[in-house]
Formats: structure tokens, sequence, C-alpha cells
């Protein structure tokens, strides 16, 4: 209520929630990866496993750079990593993404041969790393398996660690921004994929995740109006409230359900182009992670 | 009644209160203390942002900057403690926005516009002018209206010069009608800082004073040690004021009408006989006459007036009464209301005689002053005419010069000869501080020279012939402050750095404007450390010390705070007693005994325009003051849920305002929807509004109350203008100005 | 040791001086603050009150501040006073989200301001903090807890009081007396 500093209380702008949705989308990627590898379906869905993890350090390099542009004090950044906070989530993310963007890069090394296979390969240290790599290949898929996991949940915690945000404030969000991560991933790996047995494989992932996220999304606003008064005010921004269209409109219809009744078309085999469903979906990812970082700063404590 | 006792009893009050040189105290232990714990770069001043005059010390940080100002502890104005607009008074001088450089009006090709210039051009353009028109019309056209410190100085050059028309807003625009009313009743005034005991009251009785927003220091401090102590308050606004929220009763009465409630109360006091009998048979001069008087004047027949149910009235009788004689019914300050002001200040100064208060602990002490001697000067000239000449026949128990008089008198007449040609505007902003703008600017068109001094470009730097930039209160001296208080004391003022820009302090300006007139002689001095010095050593002390210890306090002569039992005292009145039937008005052809008279109501479709203050401001001088900006930076009209209903407004809207002779406001202001308002009236802050483009922070922002008061109730008795029977309505557009919707 | 303040809203007039004198002592910039006037109006006219509380950071004894800061430049210092090491902080705002009572800022150098109830500049030399020493209607107690004669300690023994969103468990060390 203080309505003296009000205007700089809306601390976060377009950097978190870009590099929320940059590191979900990344730990979606390198999840599905790490798992195809795992499970051993390496040939079976190449995209997922090779080709599509090399926009994995991009979109994390994007997400640092977002987070860095987001510090207010930015010649201390090097502070992140004098130290560990495990109640901080932010910390959480910082050494999470120290770790994972480096064994992205490595994925990426790997495969790089089959991406580029004409390359020509002149330092022999190169090559032996390669080998070296190639060695380990399964336990790295599975720290990138954990890391990617922690990174996705991760990019959900950070909003709900906030007690004081009663939107953020709850357990559903975690898990939301997660399977929010997991089906953008899928998405992108639609839009780049060629083999049409990927393609449906992706979609029929992203459609269980469309579902998982509404039935979360419904359970989020009936967990708030069964709660305080300030968790109903919370809901009631997207229930009447400013954040209704957007999220209803943006979120909702365009980024979960048309793009599901699509890929229930298209599996179904109803010709159409394929790339508005994953397209929105990504946008629809996007505009979620803004819409609760915009309205989660809006909601507040009644004193 | 005769003019000359009042201007005794005014010198007499003081010489009651002179001080012995020998016993006069070291300064304190404490303080010294206090030094060692703060930085020790600190100068002494007291604020200049109202005339609380409080004492403090400013400090500065590792770079020589004025950093803050804290409350001086020895001092009896503020105890230590500052309040918002004070600590803020760094924005003064930090104030990026301020006059720069002298500036002289030239007209090119028909347009006026202000070309820069130094100080000796300045000063040299004015003392020709002022010889020229002084040949024509003689020295006594020139007036000075001014409010502050500067007074003292440019006092002393236009009374030099020939004139004794030294006017501040302070007594027609504000506590002139309490002065009035408490002289005629007990022969002497209330003074500033007030005389009442609110420390150790049992029962104080605010009457439309609004203590905790008009931040008075000392009142304010004082109050809520009564309201530690568990005093009773008793608020009567129409206006759920902040003082009504701590309050055991709030009479929300219907503006205008508190004689009424005056009256009952001194009816159901002597109809119960709940009035101090022996003080009365004692002091007092025409208990009978005000018995008969107040019989009709009933709770119930108030009611009607007021709105405040009977019973409350009774009630709040009794509590006054069991207080008494720890009761103070407050006079308010600001109290130029409705015209009839005197006379209700009357009724005030009846009821605390019924109650006994007057000289009784916890009711009015008597107030006494150190006695400074001046710097030795040859006598003025005698002036052809007195200022009282220019209102003839008006005013006549006004006992300080009527600044709207001296206004009014400028506008050239058929029958008078004494019209004003000159006026030195001092640290007033006439178009904030005295109603009817369209009179004050006819007279400023009627005048051959207009000279404003100021910190700040306003409304009145505009229309200068000449604009004179002071420097601000904390780089410059000023004269000693020696306040009447419980304990006489004096305190001073020391630059703190140097002033800013081609600024100047007002006592070089008049001094060097003196010179330039052939009056030197009137300013022998060297400098202000030479005449401080000099007054200082005369009672004991020095400049040194002073700087040192920034208050120094005197025993007072008699230990007379409060009337010993059974004192007999002679009242300094006609009578010699407590005049509940004043002889001066009855002698003046004034009621000696106040009645009720109605006043105007507002049209259908209007509300009552009622204006007040906000802790964080002084009047107009502190809307572009960086630091006070910042909490609050423009004004907001409180409306009623009910009117904002009928037409429509919301919180955060911005509206224009009209009034009852369609007088527009110049810009918009934001509406307040608020429970705490009355739905015949409207309420703002006092002091927004500023159309001087070059106020960065207040330009444009509220409106300016005084614009909207063209009907001015003038105080038959004492000049005041009475400036709330104002009535508004909305101009509702789309536009929409300001900073926009904050809660 | 505790440090605690608590402000009379009994006597609060809701001047602000306590947050100007914040402003000048501390350097705080203009456009921000480390303490602010909330004014709550209940009922209809006549029938009214007002509660006027003078707020800042309440230094939680459960501070979510504390537990989200990545790099701990929000830490607790002497009695439990919260503050932040400038230059451990990154301005990353998280903390100022996480406080359910609006008591931080961004402060234009970067770094993370709020109220340190004036414990290295003030409090530690035996003064109290600027807010409190300038209050004209001395409405704001602060001391030590754990010292039952400490102003505060007496003060809370004699009168009702309450803390904002106790809800949150924040544990607030900032109490206001009704
Ligand atoms: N409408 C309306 N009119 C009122 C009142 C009201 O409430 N409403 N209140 C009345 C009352 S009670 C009073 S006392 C008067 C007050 O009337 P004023 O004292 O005239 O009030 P201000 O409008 O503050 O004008 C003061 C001017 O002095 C300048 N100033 C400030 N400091 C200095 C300084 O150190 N040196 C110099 N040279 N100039 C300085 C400021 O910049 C400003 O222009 O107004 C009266 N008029
Ligand atoms: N913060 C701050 N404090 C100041 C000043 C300042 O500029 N700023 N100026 C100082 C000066 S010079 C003065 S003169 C004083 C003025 O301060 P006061 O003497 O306290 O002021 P008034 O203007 O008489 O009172 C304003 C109150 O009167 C109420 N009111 C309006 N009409 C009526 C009515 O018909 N009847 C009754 N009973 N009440 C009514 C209003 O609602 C408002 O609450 O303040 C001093 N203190
Ligand atoms: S009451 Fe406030 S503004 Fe007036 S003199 Fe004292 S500190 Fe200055
Ligand atoms: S200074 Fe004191 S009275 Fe004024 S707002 Fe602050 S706490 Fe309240
Ligand atoms: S009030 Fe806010 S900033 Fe202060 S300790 Fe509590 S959570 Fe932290
Ligand atoms: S902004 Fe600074 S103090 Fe706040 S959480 Fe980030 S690093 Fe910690
Ligand atoms: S305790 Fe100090 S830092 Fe905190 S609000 Fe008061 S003055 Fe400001
Ligand atoms: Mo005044």
């Amino acid at each position: 209520m203080n309505h003296l500093i009000d205007p700089n209380l809306h601390i976060w702008h377009w950097q978190i929630p870009l590099y929320l949705f940059a590191g979900g989308l990344a730990a979606g990627i390198l999840f599905f990866a790490a798992l195809n590898t795992i499970l051993g379906r390496k040939e079976k869905y190449p995209v997922s496993v090779k080709l599509s993890p090399f926009i994995a350090p991009v979109l994390l390099i994007i997400g640092l750079s977002a987070l860095f542009i987001d510090l207010n004090h930015k010649l201390y950044f090097w502070r992140l990593y004098t130290t560990i906070r495990l109640q901080s989530p932010m910390s959480w993310g910082a050494w999470t993404l120290m770790i994972i963007t480096p064994l992205s890069f490595i994925w990426c090394g790997l495969n790089i041969k089959e991406i580029l296979p004409k390359w020509d390969w002149k330092y022999k240290v190169l090559i032996d790393l390669e080998a070296f790599l190639r060695k380990y290949e399964l336990v790295i898929a599975w720290l990138i398996l954990i890391y990617a996991l922690i990174l996705g949940v991760y990019t959900g915690i950070l909003f709900s660690a906030f007690n004081a945000r009663p939107l953020w404030n709850t357990s559903i969000l975690g898990p939301l921004f997660l399977t929010s991560g997991l089906s953008t991933a899928a998405a992108v790996i639609v839009l780049m994929s060629k083999s049409q047995l990927e393609r449906h494989y992706f979609a029929r992932i992203d459609l269980m995740l469309i579902g998982i996220e509404i039935f979360l999304i419904i359970h989020m606003f009936m967990g708030f109006l069964a709660s305080t008064q300030v968790h109903i005010d919370a809901a009631n921004l997207f229930l009447g409230g400013p954040y209704t269209t957007p999220f209803w409109l943006f979120v909702v219809s365009l980024g979960l359900v048309i793009p599901a009744i699509l890929e229930i078309l298209e599996l179904l085999h109803y010709k159409m182009p394929a790339w508005i469903a994953p397209v929105l979906v990504l946008f629809g990812g996007l505009m979620f992670r803004f819409i609760i970082a915009n309205a989660g700063q809006a909601s507040r404590w009644l004193y | 009644m005769t003019t000359t006792r009042r201007q005794f009893i005014k010198i007499g009050a003081l010489s009651a209160g002179s001080i012995t040189l020998a016993g006069s105290y070291t300064w304190s232990k404490a303080a010294s203390l206090l030094e060692n714990k703060e930085s020790p770069i600190r100068t002494p001043t007291y604020c200049e942002v109202c005339f609380w005059q409080c004492a403090g010390w400013v400090y500065k940080d590792e770079k020589g900057e004025i950093q803050k100002i804290i409350g001086n502890d020895e001092d009896p104005h503020c105890n230590g403690r500052f309040c918002p607009r004070g600590t803020g008074g760094v924005g003064q001088y930090s104030d990026t926005d301020r006059l720069k450089t002298p500036l002289i009006r030239t007209s090119k090709d028909g347009v006026d516009s202000f070309r820069e210039a130094d100080w000796d051009e300045a000063l040299d353009y004015i003392a020709q002018r002022m010889k020229e028109i002084a040949a024509k019309h003689g020295p006594e056209c020139a007036a000075l209206f001014t409010h502050g410190s500067g007074g003292a100085h440019f006092g002393q050059m236009l009374k030099a010069f020939g004139s004794q028309s030294v006017t501040a807003p302070s007594f027609a625009q504000c506590r002139g009608p309490r002065e009035v009313g408490f002289l005629t009743t007990f022969g002497d005034i209330i003074y500033s800082p007030e005389r009442t005991d609110i420390r150790d009251t049992r029962c104080l009785v605010l009457i439309g004073s609004h203590i905790g927003e008009n931040m008075h220091n000392g009142q304010i401090q004082e109050m809520s040690e009564a309201i530690d102590k568990g005093a009773t308050i008793i608020t009567v606004d129409p206006r759920f004021s902040t003082a009504a929220s701590k309050s055991k009763f709030w009479l929300p009465i219907k503006p205008s009408t508190d004689m009424a409630l005056l009256l009952a109360w001194m009816n159901v006091l002597i109809e119960n006989g709940w009035y101090d009998k022996d003080y009365i048979a004692r002091y007092a001069h025409g208990f009978e006459e005000l018995k008969e008087h107040v019989k009709k004047y009933t709770p119930e027949w108030a009611y009607g007036i007021t709105t405040i149910d009977p019973n409350v009235i009774r009630d709040t009788a009794r509590e006054m009464y069991n207080a008494s004689p720890a009761v103070i019914i407050h006079p308010g300050r600001h109290v130029t209301w409705y015209g009839d002001d005197t006379q209700r200040l009357r009724a005030v100064a009846i009821l605390n005689a019924l109650l006994g208060s007057w000289g009784r602990r916890g009711g009015f002490y008597n107030p006494e002053k150190a006695k400074v001697p001046d710097y030795p000067v040859p006598p003025f000239p005698v002036p052809k005419h007195m200022p009282t000449d220019a209102y003839n026949g008006k005013y006549k128990l006004a006992n300080e010069v009527v600044s709207n008089g001296i206004c009014d008198a400028t506008i050239p007449t058929a029958d008078r000869d004494c019209s004003y040609k000159i006026w030195f505007v001092n640290g007033t902003n006439l178009l904030a501080a005295l109603p009817d703008q369209d009179q004050t600017k006819r007279a400023i068109d009627a005048l051959e020279l207009l000279v404003v001094v100021d910190t700040m470009p306003v409304e009145m730097t505009e229309l200068a012939d000449v604009v004179l930039p002071e420097c601000s209160y904390l780089e410059r001296y000023d004269m000693l402050r020696k306040s009447p208080h419980r304990e006489p004391n004096i305190a001073i003022r020391v630059p703190a750095a140097e002033p800013k820009y081609n600024s100047k302090p007002a006592d070089w300006i008049a001094k060097q404007l003196a010179e330039k007139l052939g009056l030197s002689a009137w300013f022998p001095w060297k400098n202000m450390e030479e005449l401080l010095d000099w007054q200082l050593r005369e009672i004991g002390s020095s400049l040194d010390e002073m700087k040192r210890i920034g208050v120094k306090k005197f025993p007072r002569k008699h230990d007379d705070l409060y009337f010993a039992p059974n004192e007999e005292i002679a009242f300094n009145t006609t009578t010699g007693k407590i005049e509940l039937y004043s002889t001066d008005m009855e002698a003046e052809g004034f009621d000696p005994l106040p009645v009720y008279t109605a006043h105007e109501e507002p049209p259908e479709g209007f509300y009552r325009l009622i204006y007040g203050r906000a802790p964080m401001h002084t009047f107009s001088r502190t809307a572009n003051n960086p630091n006070l900006t910042d909490i609050m930076d423009e004004n907001s009209l409180w409306v009623n849920p009910k009117v904002a209903k009928i037409w429509g407004l919301k919180s955060g809207q911005y509206v224009k305002l009209k009034n009852q002779d369609d007088k527009l406001s110049t810009f918009s202001i934001k509406i307040r929807v608020t429970e705490r308002i009355r739905w015949d009236s409207v309420y703002m802050v006092h002091g927004f509004g500023h159309n001087n483009t070059k106020l960065s922070r207040a330009h444009g922002r509220g409106i300016n109350d005084t614009e909207l008061i063209t009907n001015v109730k003038v105080d038959p008795v004492m000049g005041g203008t009475g400036m709330r029977s104002n009535f508004v309505t909305f101009i509702v557009s789309n536009e929409s100005t300001g900073k926009g919707a904050e809660s | 040791m505790r440090y605690a303040m608590a402000v009379d809203t009994k006597k609060c007039v809701g001047c602000s001086d306590c947050v100007v004198a914040c402003q000048t002592e501390n350097k705080v910039p203009i456009g921000f603050c480390r303490d602010w006037v909330v004014e709550v109006t209940d009922g209809t006219y006549p029938q009214l009150e007002i509660e006027i509380r003078s707020e800042r950071c309440n230094h939680c004894d459960n501070s979510p501040c504390v537990r989200c800061c990545p790099t701990g430049a929000s830490h607790y210092a002497d009695g439990g006073v919260v503050l932040v090491t400038h230059d451990m902080c990154i301005g990353c705002g998280a903390c100022i989200a996480s406080c359910p009572y609006d008591a931080r800022y961004p402060h234009p150098d970067g770094y993370v301001d709020k109220c340190t109830f004036c414990l290295e500049n003030r409090v530690q030399k035996g003064l109290n903090p600027a807010c409190v020493s300038v209050c004209p209607t001395k409405c704001m107690y602060f001391g030590d807890l754990d010292d039952p004669n400490s102003s505060v300690s007496v003060i809370l023994k004699k009168r009702k009081f309450k803390t904002l969103i106790p809800e949150a468990g924040t544990m607030p060390q900032l109490y206001f007396l009704i």
C-alpha cells in the first residue's frame, strides 16, 4: 500500500518473462533430447535429439542476457556465484543455468558432426574430445535430463516462491510452467521436424501437455476462489479484472484451445498448414509468462 | 477608544516582558552533548517555511552541501522537532527554479518581457523611479506588502523614505479578527506563537482550527501531549479533519453557522451555572447583559441553524465546564471567514472568560518576550498621511495595517488624494494571498512602480516592474527572532551557505537601496554581523555565542505565567475588566455583544468552497519545493460520495470549477471522493494551481482557491476579508491533466 | 537484542514529517521513499473513523526478502534489522517482489534500498532513528524488545497493538498501537 513508490514497484518488465520463456523452452528441448537419448530413440526422433538442441544454448543465452539486462546493479553480477542460497529461487536459477548452459553446448558439440557432416575437423584435440564425450553420452544425457527438469520447474517456482504476490503464491505455478515449457518445446520440434512420425509423436505429446495445462489452470482458479480474499482478488484479475481479455483470448484460446483443436484435426489427417498450431503454442506460452509476471506484480495483500 | 492606546498596548506588552541582563542563562549542556553526537558542521537558523519560526540547525554533508535541518532542542517553538515543511526546507534552497538574478521589465514593440540586470543597475533604476514618483506624489504613496523576515529590512527602508504603510496578509487575511476580538475582550492579543496552554489543558475545543493539518509546530506537539494526558478534544468542523478524528466529540457543523453554536454554548453554561462565578465576579464587565442577551439562544434554537444535536451541545458544554479553568476554546488563526469574524472571535473570547481560562494553567498563559534594543537610528520622517487615512472611516478597530485597505486605496477615485503609486512586495504572493484577484490586478495596474522581492518566480513576479531575487533563509542573516513565549527567548539565523546564483539577502538589498536613496543614516551598521553583535552584546550575549547555541532563553521577570489566586488584575480595556460587553465595540457602533447573522447559502447545484492546509505545504510558497512536492504535488477536491454520485464524479478524475460569479478556474483539480466532507461543501488545500510556467513542479498543478474567491465579506470592525462565502460547481470535461489517477 | 518500532495510530496525524526526515537524513533520492503514510477512512458522514499509519520495512523476523535474495545482500544485521549490503546486491528485484509491504525500492544507483532502522548512522551512535526523532507528535517508539525498559517494550506492554498482514507469516517488528 505504499502509494508513494507504487510506480516503482512494478520491478520486473519484459526481461523476466522473456527469461522465463526462453529458459522454459530450452529446458523442454533439452529434456526431450535427453529423454529420447536415454530411451534409445535417437534415430527415431532425430530432430528432437540432434537438431532442436542447437536452439537451446541460443535460448539460454537470450535468457541469461535478459536476466542480465534486468539487473539494476550489473557490475555486481558475479555476486550470484559467490554463494549458494538454497532458499532463493533466483540463486537456484543462476546456478542451474551455470551448469545447463555448458551442458547444452556440449550436447551441440556431440551432434555437430551429424548436422554439418562436410565440415572439416582440423584439430585432432577436437576429435579426441568428441570421442571422449561420446563415451559418456548417456551420463551427459542423464545430467541434462535432471538439470532440464530443475530449470523447467524453476521457471515456475521463481514466481510461486513469492508469498507477497497472492497470484503467484500457488504451488500449481511450478508444474504449470514446467508443462508449458515442455509444450512449447514440443511445438518447436513439430515446427522443425520434417518426419511425419516425429511430428505426430510430438503433436500428441503437445496435445497431452495442453490438456494438463488446461486442467492445471482450472485447478489454479478453483484454488484461488476457495482461498482468502486476496487470492480471490488475484483470480479476479482474470475473471473480469484488467487481465481478463489478454488471458482468456491470448493464453487460453489462441495459445491452448485452438492449437489443441488444430492438432487434433491434423492427427485426424485434415490438411492444413502445419506451422499454425505450434506457432500459436509458442505465442501462447510467451504471453502466458508476460501476463503472469505483470498480473502477479499487480496482485497484493490487503491491509 | 483611541488608536494610541492600541499602539501602547502592543509596545506595553513587550516592555512588560523586558529582561534583566544579569540573569541571563548560559547555554545548556544538552546542546553541547548533541553537538558532539551529530556532525560538528552545523549552523543555527530559524525556519522561514512558515511563521512559527522554529529554531534549528542546518547540517551539511561531507561535500559541504546542505543536507538536513534539525530542530534545536532548546527551542520552545519546536522542542527539537521540526514539522515536515521545516524538515523539507532544504528544498527551498536547492530548488533549481529559483529566481537567479534581478529582472527589469522592458517593453519592445508593445510586448513586455524581462531583461536580466545586475544588482547595481536594478537598484539604481528603482531608486531613480522612487525619487521621481515621490517628487510628484510624496513618499507616502509607497507601500510595502511583506510577509516574513525581510519585512524588518524593507520596513526600515520604507519608513526612512517617509511612508508608514507596511502591511502583511497575516492580519486582514488571517489572524486579525481574533486579535481584535480578544483585544476588545481581554485587552490583549493572542500573539504568535499562540499563548494557548495546550500541553496542560484538559479540554481543547477546536472551531475550524485544523491542528494536525495546520502544522504550527508547538500546537501540534502540545496537542499530542494533551492526548497522552487524556484531555478531551472537541472539534467543530464541517469536515472530518485530522483533529476531528482524534476528538472525543466531533460536531459536524453546517458551515458559516458557528456563531449560533457559540451563543448556545454560552446559554447552556449560564443557564446551568456552569461558569467560573468568582472569576466572572472579580474580573468581568457586563455579565448581566450577556446573560440576558443569550437567553434566547437555546441549544434547540441552534440545532435548527447548525444541525448539531442539542444534547451534544449540552454534553460538550458540560465537558468544558468540568475541565475548567484548564479548558481552551481555541481562537484559531486563519479566522477571516464570513465577515462577522471579529464578532465570532469575541464570542470565543467570552466563552473562555465564562470558563475562567484566560490567565490560567491549561487555558491561556501570559507570554513574555525578550527585550532586545534596536540599533539607534535617527527618528523616521513623519508622513503626511498615515496608512489608516487610506481607508479613513473604516476598520476602526484594526490594530495593524489592513492590506486590502491599502490595495483598495491604490485604485484612484475622485475623492481620494492618497492613492498609492509604489508597491514593494516582499515574500507575499498577493495573487494567492489576497482574495478577489481582479481587484488586486486593478490596483497593480494603477501603480507606477511595482518591485517584487521573492525567491521564486510566482504570479506576483510576473506583474512586477523589477524583480529582485532574494536568497533563501538558509543563505542569510536576519533579525533576531524574539517572539513571546512561556519563557522569554531569542533565536538567531546565520547563513549556512553562500547565496546561490545572483541572489542576495533582504538586509543587503534594503541597505543598498537606502544608500542609493540617500537614506544611509538609517542603516548605520556595516553589515548584519555588526548589527546583530551590537544587539546581542546589549543583552549580555554575542554573535559568537549565538552561533554556538542558536537559541537563548531568559528568565521571566515576574512569576506570572498564570494569574495568582485572587490576584487583582487591571485588564487593558476601557473598564479595566474583561469586557463581556465590549465598550470599544459599542463606541464604534458595533454590536457590544455578539449576535447571530445568517450567511449566504450555496445556490442550487453549487457547493460552498472551503479550504485549509495540508501538513506538508505552506500556502503557495512550498508548491514547487522538490522535497515536499515529492509527498504531495497537487491539491485535490474533496467531494462527498452523495454529491459525486449526482455528478457522476470518480476519484482521480479532473474537473474545472466555476464560482457563483461565473469565474472559471484556470486549471483542473483531481476529485477525491470522501466521506470526510459534508454534502453542501467541497474542500481543497490552499496554495496550488500556480500559473507561472517557470515553476517546473507546481505549474498547472491543481486549482488556486484564491481565483474562485471573488465574493469577499469584509469585516467592518477591522477590515478582515471573509473568504468562505463562495460557491462552486463542477465543469466536467473529458480533458484530463495532471499526473493521472493515483489513490 | 531485537530492535522494533511502534507507531501510535491514535496520535499520528499523517503529516509525513517522518518521510521527509528520512529522505534528508538518509539521502533517499527524490521520487523514492523508505517510509510512507497510509490513511484508512471508515464509515459514512458523520459516523467516521480514520486510522493513520506511518509505515516502513517491518524488519520481519521471518522475512521473505532475505530468503529470496540470491547473493545474501539482504541479511539480518544486529538486533534483527534487515539490511541490504550495497556491493553485494545485483539489483535483481526478487526482494522487491517478495515483500508483501512494498517496503523496498530500486535505488537509482542500482542496488535495492529500504528502511535500515537508521542502524549504522544513528542507532549505533545512541540516537533514535531519524523518523522517530523528528515526529512532532512523538507517536513513534523505538528500541530493543529484549530490554523490558526500552520505550518500545514499555509502550507495547501498556497498549493494544497490531501488526500488518500477520497471516503472511513474516513476523513483522513494526507495531501499530490501536
Ligand atoms: N484563498 C486563500 N487565501 C489566503 C489563505 C487561504 O487559506 N486561502 N490564507 C491566508 C493566510 S492565513 C495567510 S497568513 C496568507 C499568507 O500569505 P503569503 O505569506 O503571501 O503566502 P504565499 O502564497 O506562500 O506567498 C509567499 C511568497 O513568498 C515567497 N517567499 C518564500 N520565502 C521567501 C523568502 O525567504 N524571501 C522572500 N523575499 N520571499 C519568499 C514565496 O515564493 C511566495 O511567493 O494568505 C492568506 N490568504
Ligand atoms: N501545514 C501548514 N500549516 C499551517 C499553515 C500552512 O500553510 N501549512 N499556515 C499557518 C497559518 S498562517 C495559519 S493562519 C493557520 C491556519 O490554520 P487554522 O486556523 O487551523 O485554519 P482555518 O483556515 O481557519 O481552518 C481550516 C478548517 O476550517 C474548516 N472550516 C471551513 N469552514 C468552516 C466553518 O464555517 N466552520 C467551522 N467550524 N470550520 C470550518 C475547514 O474544514 C478546515 O478544516 O495555519 C498555520 N499552519
Ligand atoms: S512549524 Fe514547520 S514550517 Fe513552520 S517554522 Fe516550524 S518547522 Fe518551519
Ligand atoms: S511524523 Fe509522526 S505524526 Fe507525522 S506522519 Fe510521521 S509518524 Fe505520523
Ligand atoms: S517488510 Fe519487506 S523488506 Fe522489510 S523485512 Fe519484511 S519482507 Fe523484508
Ligand atoms: S535486488 Fe539485491 S537485495 Fe534484492 S534480492 Fe536481488 S540481490 Fe538481493
Ligand atoms: S528508521 Fe531510519 S531508515 Fe527507517 S524510515 Fe525511519 S528514518 Fe528512514
Ligand atoms: Mo495565516
